[in-house]
């Protein structure tokens, strides 16, 4: 049986997905080769800005896909139309397993309020947008040199995550001067009396109630803005670049951000639209199936125990009892409201996280060759925090501007105290090297050392 | 398609590929990354290759290092005492896993240290390396010793005779007094005895370019393992750097204790012994050497000798004087010495005794090397003086 046969099940699972109320925009299937794949896997995007360090992690993907420890299914870009990516060389039995899952993605990636805001913000064509980027990253290779554009591109991937995803995407600049009732000098009242002892000057701002608003006003999160927009010696090439990284990383936030729901809306769906297809020959639902169960299981299967949750599984299994118990209609309605904070919260309870084999761990850092993992006893409020711990700030540590002083030097500042640590200084320094080199002044980084003491680093050239 | 309102926009399936097969981003980003790390490497060659490892195979001309990839860096947390994370599996409280190797289904953790991480070699020629610490260190081309000095006679072709063995016959030439003959002619023959041509070869004498350089190395049990490696290090940079400028460049490896014995190169460093310390047998040794083989007049000669810097106190004044002996016919000679007491250098016995030659104005040079930063140091030190020598 060939993949052509996909041509003749995609609308059918279509029509059912359909009846079932899932809503999308159409889905461009496309059948590509392995090594397609995996380029797609590795750079987020199938036409992404040339970088050195996608060349390492497309080097671990291929020897991870060699050694037969990872298969890739498929990769879907949401939009209008969705793009889906299916192997060629996979089965017509799997790929007619993704199709169904592809659809499940589609409806969600139109529904669910996060997908939704940042997708109106980036647009609905990433791929095509995606590509004219990195387009007008390579010409600026062939005008500035390839070390000058890879510097700018070290500075801006490394803080692809230091982006504010609650501010929009589009930002005008801050007010050069700070709001008119300045809460410093109150004008009336008892501490109005006090503010200006007779025969005082009055400052030369306060005269007309303007004063320059340091920048940034407040705490500046988004730290690939800030660079590109208040940068003072970028070219405009430098800033363009930076911003580019920026969009594409608002455009990966919601996958990061609703990945368990993601997978496993769409792995419930996969699942429903094959068992109740009659079309479908027996063999290949039985063929289906089977993948179905060797992708939606826990890693380590039932025998033994990983140190890690599968996603798929996880998602997988809540949103079947979300189903179970409260219906169809209550689970659209979670798909549109929630993201993976609130979904892990609601609705993984106790029963579900017993029947999950879900445990929490504890891994001292390995001493005379001891490495181990010790199964701690932790109620469901503390599990749940275990999960999604690694999603917070978009997984990154919080750093953000503390200052721009007038001589152009950059003032950053981690907040230790809500990572509950400070940062891995070697690295930091490195990141910061990467940032002067754009920046072009004096950079300063303000993080907690072992500890708690405050550390200072600061690079400059 | 079906089953769908005919003005709602429907999806499409491609089956047949297209122009995917010509993507190869992640091998061309992967190439850059080889690339970088070729320079990476380059800049600190000095640093990696002084981790004296890579010469473990002295025949090879090129080495393997290992290497890691690069990482592009990101703000990390430090790591803590104890990370905790979520698992899936039959674990009761209390339960203690150890990860097993290579087989984690999950994605590789975000640092990749520890387990399964990849590594590999970059292979680099001997000479390139050479190349670039040259550029790198900004070192000197040697001079060979003037030419009045140190000659070698060297066969040239020089003109032609009527006369000759006939391996030397030039058809050419012949052919060419052949045709001249015969337009002068009026009734010509092919040839005569006389159209004949033979090469000339003359005697020359040109400067030498051959060199030898003997390395002696104490071996006895007061020069440990470390302490070997750092001359062997010294040795083997050294011995690149003169075959950089020579054409032929041979090598004598002497070890001793308180007797002496040539080696090849692969046993030499690979010599331990024990007894006392006795230098003038080593230098003994390589003066009857030399004396045999390496004509003075034809070989530009250098001797390193590397040891701690003890030798008995019996063996001063004959130490002395076969170190003086050799230096006579000697273009340099270099002093490795790897101190016991880091706040002793050049004081010891040995250092005291090159010390004293350098006074008395023969080539000597006298370094220090504690660690593998300092090779480098030495091996500069090293050209710098014959370039200012010259």
């Amino acid at each position: 049986m060939s993949n052509q046969q996909l041509s003749q099940y995609a609308p059918r699972l279509e029509g059912m997905a359909r009846d079932y109320g899932l809503d999308y925009y159409p889905v461009d299937f496309e059948l590509v080769p392995n090594t397609f794949m995996m380029e797609v896997a590795v750079y987020g995007l199938p036409v992404r800005m040339p970088h050195w360090s996608f060349g390492v992690r497309y080097i671990y993907q291929y020897v991870q896909h060699r050694m037969g420890h990872s298969r890739i299914f498929e990769v879907v870009f949401p939009g209008d139309p969705n793009r889906a990516y299916l192997v060629t060389d996979n089965k017509l039995a799997e790929n007619t397993l993704v199709t169904a899952h592809v659809l499940g993605h589609a409806d969600f990636s139109k529904n669910n309020a996060l997908f939704g805001r940042m997708q109106s913000q980036v647009g609905f064509r990433i791929v095509e947008q995606a590509a004219e980027r990195a387009h007008r990253i390579q010409q600026a290779i062939e005008e500035h040199g390839q070390r000058h554009v890879e510097a700018v591109l070290d500075a801006a991937l490394a803080l692809e995550q230091n982006i504010d995803v609650d501010r929009d995407l589009m930002r005008s600049d801050y007010p050069v001067y700070a709001a008119a009732h300045d809460r410093e000098t109150p004008t009336r009242g008892f501490r109005g009396r006090y503010a200006h002892l007779p025969g005082e000057d009055r400052q030369a701002g306060g005269e007309h109630g303007l004063r320059r608003s340091p920048v940034p006003p407040q705490p500046e999160y988004d730290l690939l803005w800030f660079i590109a927009r208040y940068g003072p010696e970028l070219e405009d090439w430098e800033r363009d670049v930076f911003l580019a990284v920026r969009e594409e990383s608002f455009y990966f936030y919601p996958l990061f951000a609703c990945q368990i729901m993601n997978e496993g809306w769409a792995s419930y769906w996969h699942a429903r639209l094959l068992r109740e297809a009659d079309f479908l020959p027996q063999q290949l639902y039985l063929d289906a199936i089977k993948a179905h169960s060797d992708v939606v299981r826990p890693y380590a299967g039932s025998e033994s125990v990983s140190l890690s949750i599968n996603p798929y599984h996880v998602g997988f299994c809540i949103w079947e009892k979300i189903i179970e118990d409260r219906g169809l209609d209550a689970a659209f309605r979670i798909r549109t409201e929630e993201d993976d904070y609130g979904f892990i919260r609601n609705y993984l309870d106790e029963d579900l996280a017993r029947q999950l084999q879900l445990f929490a761990y504890t891994h001292r850092r390995p001493r005379a060759g001891e490495d181990r993992y010790v199964v701690e006893d932790r109620d469901i409020h503390q599990l749940r925090e275990l999960i999604l711990a690694p999603k917070f700030n978009y997984g990154a540590p919080r750093v953000y501007v503390q200052h721009l002083a007038v001589d152009g030097s950059l003032t950053l500042r981690h907040e230790a105290g809500i990572d509950g640590r400070g940062l891995d200084l070697p690295r930091a320094r490195k990141v910061l090297e990467y940032i002067q080199r754009v920046w072009r002044r004096p950079v300063r980084l303000h993080t907690a050392g072992g500890s708690g003491e405050e550390e200072v680093l600061e690079v400059s050239d | 398609m079906s089953g769908t309102d005919s003005n709602r926009p429907v999806s499409r399936m491609a089956t047949a590929n297209r122009w995917y097969d010509l993507f190869s981003r992640g091998a061309r980003d992967w190439l850059r990354h080889n690339e970088k790390v070729r320079e990476t490497v380059r800049e600190q060659l000095p640093d990696l290759i002084a981790g004296t490892d890579i010469l473990s195979r002295p025949g090879d001309r090129t080495v393997q290092v290992p290497v890691r990839f690069l990482e592009h860096y990101r703000f990390r947390l430090r790591d803590n005492d104890a990370e905790e994370g979520v698992g899936q599996g039959a674990g009761k409280p209390g339960d203690v896993y150890r990860r097993a190797r290579g087989r984690e289904g999950g994605k590789a953790g975000e640092g990749g240290s520890g387990d399964g991480e990849l590594q590999f070699v970059l292979e680099l020629k001997v000479d390139d390396i050479v190349e670039w610490i040259w550029e790198e260190l900004r070192l000197p081309d040697l001079k060979p010793k003037t030419t009045d000095a140190l000659t070698d006679e060297d066969l040239v072709q020089e003109g032609w005779d009527r006369r000759g063995p006939r391996a030397r016959l030039d058809r050419r030439r012949t052919v060419k007094e052949a045709i001249k003959r015969r337009a002068a002619q009026s009734d010509p023959v092919p040839f005569t005895n006389d159209d004949l041509r033979f090469r000339q070869l003359a005697r020359r004498k040109r400067p030498a370019i051959n060199a030898v350089v003997v390395f002696i190395l104490d071996v006895s049990a007061s020069m440990d393992e470390t302490r070997r490696k750092l001359a062997k290090a010294f040795f083997f940079w050294a011995t690149q750097g003169l075959r950089r400028q020579y054409g032929e460049l041979e090598t004598v490896f002497i070890a001793h204790t308180n007797e002496a014995w040539e080696f090849s190169e692969e046993e030499f460093f690979q010599v331990a012994a024990t007894g006392g310390t006795v230098a003038s047998t080593g230098f003994r040794l390589a003066s009857e050497i030399l004396a045999e083989r390496y004509d003075p007049a034809r070989y530009n000669q250098y001797l390193f000798y590397a040891s701690d810097g003890d030798n008995f106190g019996d063996d001063r004044d004959s130490a002395d004087r076969s170190l003086c002996e050799l230096g006579d016919g000697m273009n340099f000679m270099g002093f490795v010495e790897t101190p016991q007491n880091p706040f002793e250098s050049s004081k010891s016995e040995m250092g005291r005794l090159f010390n004293a030659l350098r006074v008395r104005n023969y080539p000597v040079g006298i370094y220090t090397v504690h660690n593998d930063g300092d090779i480098w140091d030495a091996i500069r030190a090293f050209f710098r003086q014959q370039q200012e020598a010259a």
